[in-house]
């Protein structure tokens, strides 16, 4: 219960971030990827102080033996830079540039009842759950390899 | 850069981080979007996952309340386009392990490779569509 709570608490701070930065409307992220316009830094400083906060939070959560909520923590373990990363990113990266959307703002923005929104939230849900059944489909044994790589939680 | 908001960014950044800082702190995850919503989708453990998205709703609500409610984004393109794209996010996102907050942010912050390659695919890619819709076939 207490640590519903906590991830309730910090959904409610990532979402006042995300809204806050502006990174909720997709004009801002176009207007950031798009380097050859009118060039819009934000997403940039975003990045940026979201990368110092974190940073320096992970080190002193490090320090400490476990988590305040849960028995331990569930660091990302994989290293390798392998063929599912390196597709996936460039599929997702081909979706954000096209519309505008990452999955936080784009869930966020439900909230505005958008129909436009809702429809891109299904699609993205179905892709997600494609991806799922793809991966757990009988796979050939080279697959296999680069795919069991592929399940991680972040 | 008319567009440019440094101030709001970096406040809204610092809240992101701090969110994603206060989740590994609170409950050891990692607050990547994709992975949250995707596990809740395919995955087994939904509850505190659920918690996450009920807060990201919450706060443009909470924030409609006091009279600043979540503009509409600004979405031109056609339906079609719409679902190319959700389905790209989704597969991509997931098949990556991770997306903008996943490996963007939490994964650079723990100074990961891997995470660093992802993220710099996805700009280079993202960057080339922008510059193919808008200045290729748009121009």
């Amino acid at each position: 219960m207490r640590m519903t709570l906590a991830s309730l608490f910090c959904g409610l701070t990532f979402g006042f971030g995300l809204m806050i930065s502006g990174m909720t409307q997709p004009t801002k992220i176009l207007g950031f990827l798009d380097i050859f316009g009118a060039w819009d830094l934000s997403l940039a400083v975003v990045m940026a102080a979201a990368l110092v906060v974190t940073g320096l939070g992970f080190t002193l959560v490090r320090r400490r033996p476990a988590p305040v909520f849960a028995p331990r923590s569930l660091w990302p373990t994989k290293t390798a830079i392998d063929r599912p990363l390196v597709i996936g990113a460039a599929l997702f990266g081909l979706g954000w540039g096209l519309v505008g959307l990452c999955p936080g703002p784009a869930l966020e923005n439900l909230a505005t009842f958008t129909p436009r929104v809702i429809v891109f939230v299904v699609a993205m849900g179905l892709g997600m759950v494609l991806q799922d059944l793809w991966r757990k489909r009988l796979p050939s044994p080279e697959k296999i390899e680069n795919t069991t790589l592929a399940t991680g939680s972040q | 850069m008319v567009n440019f908001t440094p101030v709001s960014a970096a406040i809204g950044g610092a809240l992101i981080g701090l969110a994603s800082a206060l989740l590994m702190l609170l409950t050891g995850r990692i607050a990547g979007m994709s992975g949250i919503l995707g596990e809740t989708l395919t995955g087994g453990d939904k509850q505190w996952r659920l918690a996450f998205i009920a807060g990201l709703l919450l706060a443009p609500m909470l924030s409609g309340l006091i009279g600043h409610p979540l503009a509409t984004p600004a979405m031109p393109d056609s339906w079609a386009v719409i679902v190319v794209a959700g389905l790209l996010v989704g597969f991509g996102s997931r098949l990556g392990g991770g997306c903008t907050s996943g490996h963007g942010v939490c994964g650079i912050a723990r100074l990961s490779r891997r995470s660093l390659t992802a993220t710099v695919i996805f700009m280079i890619t993202a960057i080339a569509v922008v510059f193919v819709a808008r200045h290729v076939i748009g121009a």
